[in-house]
Formats: C-alpha cells, structure tokens, sequence
C-alpha cells in the first residue's frame, strides 16, 4: 500500500467532504464541477466507478450535508474504488427538482453506461452526454420513475370471503365461472390503485 | 401521449439498424470517439482507432439483427441479448434486459428493516445468504451494532457454503450449454447436498431469512460438523471429476480457449467484478481486499487467471470452489462459542422463554414484530463479495424503522455490461458458451 491512502483525495482537490457512517469517505462536489472532480479522482487512481444510484430526497429534506452545501431535492450517489490502495470514496452531488441534469460520466468509467440509465430510469435524472438514455428496467411506453417518492405504490386489494357465504356456494359451474370472472375484472378495475 | 408521458419515454430500448447508427457510434465499438449518438457497444476512451480505418457502411446489406432470448434456454433466465451479424460472425451486441423486474428496491422501502432481508434474499437466488449478509451489514452499520463474535463465523461459513453451491450450480447450468449433460447431473446432486444442509439450519433450501440484522436466526443444528465435513469431502470428490471430465477435455478446450477474451483495462473499465474481472489477472477480490465478516482471519489464496477468456473464467470458478473448501475448513475448526445474535432486545427479539416471565420481553417483542427498530439517520455503502463480484448496499435511513432507500449493486447487472465487448467479432455458436460464462442472475440484474 502506498503512503497516498494516508493523504484525503477529496481535501487535496478541494471538494467539501465529511466521514459518513463506519468512518467512509463522502465528497461532495457541486454538479458544474461534478463531472471534472470524478475525473481527477479518477486521475488520482479511483480507476473504478463501482457503483452509481440516485436518490429521491422528497420527503426527508433535513439530511445531514457539510457546510456550503445546498440541498436539493435528488441526489446522485457515486462510489469510486482504487484497486491499488484498496480505498473507496463516495460522491454525492445534488440535483435540482426542476431539470435534474447532471453530467454522463460515460467518457470516464464506460461501466456507467447501465448504471445511469438505471437511475435515469427509476428516479428519473437526466444525464447528459449520456450516449444512449433510454429505460433499462422498465417497459419504452411506462410513464414515470418508480423510485421518487411522490410515485404512489400500486396496490392489489385482498378479497376475503364474504361473511355467510356457504361451502357450497363456492362450487361453480361454468357459467358461475364467467360471472366470476367478469366481477373479478370489474373490482380490479374499480378497486386497484392507479399507479401513475 | 400526455405531458408527463412524453417527457419519460426516451424512444426504443433496442439496437439501431446498421442504417440507422451514425458513423460515430459504430466507431464506437472499436473504441475512442466521443460525441456520438446511438446504441451500440462500450467500450473504454483509451483503446483509439482511426474512425477511418475500418468498414462500417460496406457491411450494410449484409448484416442482420437477431434476437436471442428472452426464452433462449441458455440464456439463464430472461435475458435478450441484441446480435447484428455478419454471416456467422458477431459484430455488435446490446443486451436488452428489465423482463424479471419487480420493483424490488421499491418494496425494500416499504419494508421494515427486521422485513428487508426476506426482500433482498431474492434477488440473486442462487447466494441468497450473500444478499441477507450484505443487508445485514449495511443496517449493522448503521445502527453501530457489533453482532457477537460467533454471528460473525456462522455468517461466514453459510456464505461460503453459499458460494459453493452457487458454483456448482454454474458448473452444471455452464457443462450443460456446452452439452455435456453429466456435469449438470453431477454439480446439481453436490448442490442439493448443500441446500439440504442449509435446509436443516434455517428451515428453508432457498430464500432462508437466516442472517438478519442483529445475528442469524437461528443456532447451527447439532451435528453441523459432520454434516460440513461429509459436504466438503463430497464436493472435493467432486471437483475431481469435473477436472477429468471437462478441464482437460479437448472439445471443451476448443471451445472455450481464447474464446470471449476481456483484458483487465476493459474489466476495470465496465466495472467489471468478480470471476470475470479476476480471469483477466487483476487480484481483485474483496474478501482480502477490504476484509469484512472475518476473512482476515483465513487463509486463502485468489485465484486469477491470465488471459481472461471463457476457459480462465471456468478455471478461476474451479479454483474458487477449492478455496472455498479450505476455508469452511478452518471456519469449522476455528468457530467460537457464544451467542449467535446480538444480546440488544431493541434489535432481537427476546427468546420465547423470556416472554412468559417478563413484562418487558413481551413488549420489545410486539414493538419489534408491529414496528420494528429505528435506525439512526445517515447513509452507508458496504460491499461483500459475493460468487458473482461486488455485491453493495447502499442504504439512506430517515431515522425510522424503515429504509428511506435501499439501492443493491447488483454484480451480474454490471457485469453484463462487459457482455458486447467479450461477443464481438466472435462466432454465434460461442455467444452460447460466453454468456455462460459471465454466470448473470436475471433476478438480480432486473430486481
């Protein structure tokens, strides 16, 4: 291990920093200067983006961020691993409600290709220079991001058995089956929460 | 299409026609232009060409784009890989996936954190204890819980028992692509030697719930050292036949030699992890890396291989499943006495003696059942290494008893990315055997 893992590669580049939980290292660069403090992370051996996700901060805006910093409502989360000194670094720059972009960093770590179109997909942030930002898990036609939090989650109401309803009743012929059937259509379609 | 419709969809997930890709973009897949637009393959800036020196529009009327899967049997689920090709000949690849998604980081969020493991256990189900171990770990974090010492060791042996079992499923599931039907006969059986054992432990074959925040469910059954040691020698026996079944078989070297090469800057690159990024030489693996559990405390060596093609990638697999013998070894040898979860009733409930005698038991009993523990506020990464590469949790908590998010680093999801670049110019038949070898779980990578 080289003596560098001693020294912080956030305070050298002068990005704001604090230690988060079990002591790790988290960045946090404004979203102009996003894109060139990962590439000098990058230059300074973080030569693996090992993961990157974004996160909805609608309903918990009070979070903990180093002085300087202005909270937003998103959040891209981006964690850099240096194989050499065995060391990782998170970063997390903040984004706007309104026109959430932020820089692709593709030209970077071409290994981000999958993860941004991911966050892309289910939070729904917009990176540009990204080559190719389409829906990944989600079905082209689907509307929404699954992962903000004004997103509501569907729901199937459960149908249990009404009161009185004897063992017999619930054998069914055929006929019974398609009035079954049709009732059981029109409750889900009535009772089934539309997600948007 | 209404306003907020046409701001979500972004067009076709699919691969553009040859016709369609600006020049730029099929540059792309040879590496080194940047600016473009389309869908194609990545690969990494630092592999530059000429975007002159090579023949894109002569191939325009020849080319064809084929789906494989999402049915394909080889393809290890639903996976749809995207091939234009040249004759027999791979030229870009896309693979097109989200077909098992379930929403399942969304639903962790519904969940309480006593609820979220029997939720992350799904998603790769082939080592479902590493998912439950890496959740466990990302609420341990941040709750500041230190779980007992013999929490730690049986967490260990069942994720390295996991690891077995997932290789050998890899082993039979990746014989039988390459049609050799007895290792999928031979490597099930070993694997059902395991899943009895882990159904004995935590009640379950698979999706077990058995290492929860806090410790494990449950102590290991009287007895497990016989049971581990009729597993090991049983699995070690094993691997002696694959070694003179398939290692050394000249028709499975043919196919697999120099077949779906990726060097380790292309590896690193596309984030690769795991048996692909250490078959292309880089000793990357997070158990001695970065130690968590009490790997520090084992000894085992990393295997890597040199060329990083199909066959290394089958190597580093095989290596590891000896590896992983020899630790469960010292793991039996070396597993402490004690409690096996945490003596803190906030996190475990109490045993269902204490509940008949005291007033207190019964309380933290129902608050945990009813509503589970609040964990302090803060955000946490932790990363294991699970049979597939890194598996990370990165987990936001709002100070409630549930997680504000819960994002899962899926390692076969990144991995599929190095897919394109380990296809091209290679032939359809070996697309097969390559897929094969990257060991992706759909339900991991759509979760």
């Amino acid at each position: 291990m080289s003596d560098t893992s001693a020294v912080n590669p956030l305070d050298v580049l002068g990005i704001p920093w604090s230690a988060g939980a079990g002591g790790q290292l988290v960045g946090f660069p404004s979203r102009a200067s996003y894109a060139e403090a990962v590439r000098s992370l990058c230059d300074a051996g973080f030569t693996m983006c090992s993961d990157l996700c974004a996160v909805d901060y609608l309903a918990h805006p009070g979070r903990n961020l180093p002085e300087g910093v202005q909270p937003e409502r998103f959040e891209v989360v981006v964690n850099l691993l240096d194989i050499q000194a065995r060391r990782r670094v998170r970063i997390r720059v903040q984004v706007p409600a309104v026109k959430p972009e932020v820089d692709s960093l593709f030209e970077i770590f071409p290994g981000t290709e999958a993860m941004e179109r991911e966050a892309f997909d289910m939070v729904g942030i917009v990176f540009t220079g990204h080559p190719d930002l389409t829906r990944i898990l989600m079905p082209e036609d689907w509307e929404g991001h699954p992962l903000r939090k004004d997103y509501d989650v569907g729901s199937v109401p459960v149908k249990f058995k009404e009161p009185g309803v004897s063992p017999e009743d619930l054998v069914h012929t055929g006929r019974d089956r398609e009035e079954r059937l049709a009732a059981a259509a029109a409750a889900a379609s009535s009772g089934t929460k539309r997600v948007r | 299409m209404t306003g907020f419709a046409r701001e979500t969809s972004e067009g076709s997930q699919e691969m553009y026609p040859r016709g369609e890709t600006v020049r730029e973009e099929l540059a792309r897949e040879l590496g080194g232009v940047a600016g473009a637009h389309g869908a194609v393959l990545r690969l990494p800036e630092g592999m530059v060409i000429d975007p002159n020196d090579f023949e894109a529009e002569s191939l325009s009327d020849e080319t064809m784009i084929i789906n494989m899967g999402p049915q394909h049997p080889s393809t290890h689920g639903v996976l749809r890989l995207m091939l234009e090709l040249d004759g027999e000949t791979v030229l870009r690849v896309k693979p097109v996936i989200g077909y098992l998604h379930t929403g399942m980081e969304k639903t962790g969020e519904q969940l309480s954190y006593i609820q979220g493991a029997t939720n992350t256990t799904r998603m790769d189900y082939l080592s479902p204890l590493a998912n439950e171990a890496v959740f466990s770990l990302a609420t341990e974090t941040l709750l500041g819980v230190q779980v007992p010492e013999r929490a730690t060791w049986i967490r260990m042996l069942m994720a390295e028992l996991g690891r077995l079992s997932s290789h050998l499923t890899w082993m039979a599931t990746n014989g039988m692509d390459l049609a050799a039907t007895s290792m999928m006969i031979y490597g099930f059986r070993e694997r059902e030697r395991i899943l009895r054992f882990f159904e004995k432990t935590t009640g379950v074959r698979m999706n077990h719930n058995y290492i929860r925040p806090g410790g494990v469910a449950a102590d290991l059954p009287p007895g497990w050292e016989e049971d581990v040691d009729a597993i090991l020698n049983s699995v070690l026996a094993t691997l002696e036949d694959f070694d003179n079944l398939f290692t050394g078989q000249p028709i499975f070297r043919e196919r697999t030699e120099g077949v779906g090469v990726i060097d380790a800057e292309t590896a690193i690159a596309l984030s690769a992890t795991g048996p692909v990024l250490r078959a292309s030489g880089v000793p990357w693996d997070l158990r001695r890396a970065m130690p968590y559990l009490a790997y520090d405390q084992v000894d085992f060596d990393v295997v890597v291989g040199t060329v990083g093609d199909t066959f290394d990638r089958y190597a580093v697999r095989m290596g590891e499943l000896r590896e992983s013998v020899r630790i469960v070894r010292q793991i039996v040898e070396k597993m402490p006495t004690g409690d096996y979860r945490v003596n803190d009733r906030k996190v475990t409930p109490p045993p269902r003696g204490r509940i008949d005698e005291s007033m207190e038991a019964l309380i933290h009993h129902f608050k945990i059942f009813t509503q589970g523990f609040a964990v302090p506020e803060g955000e946490v990464y932790v990363a294991i290494e699970s049979p597939r590469g890194e598996l990370g949790c990165y987990m936001v908590s709002d100070g409630t008893p549930r997680p504000y998010r819960m994002h899962i680093r899926a390692p076969s999801f990144v991995n599929l990315q190095s897919l394109p670049a380990m296809l091209r110019g290679g032939m359809i038949a070996d697309a097969v055997a390559i897929v094969s070898s990257v060991d992706p779980v759909m339900g991991e990578v759509d979760r």
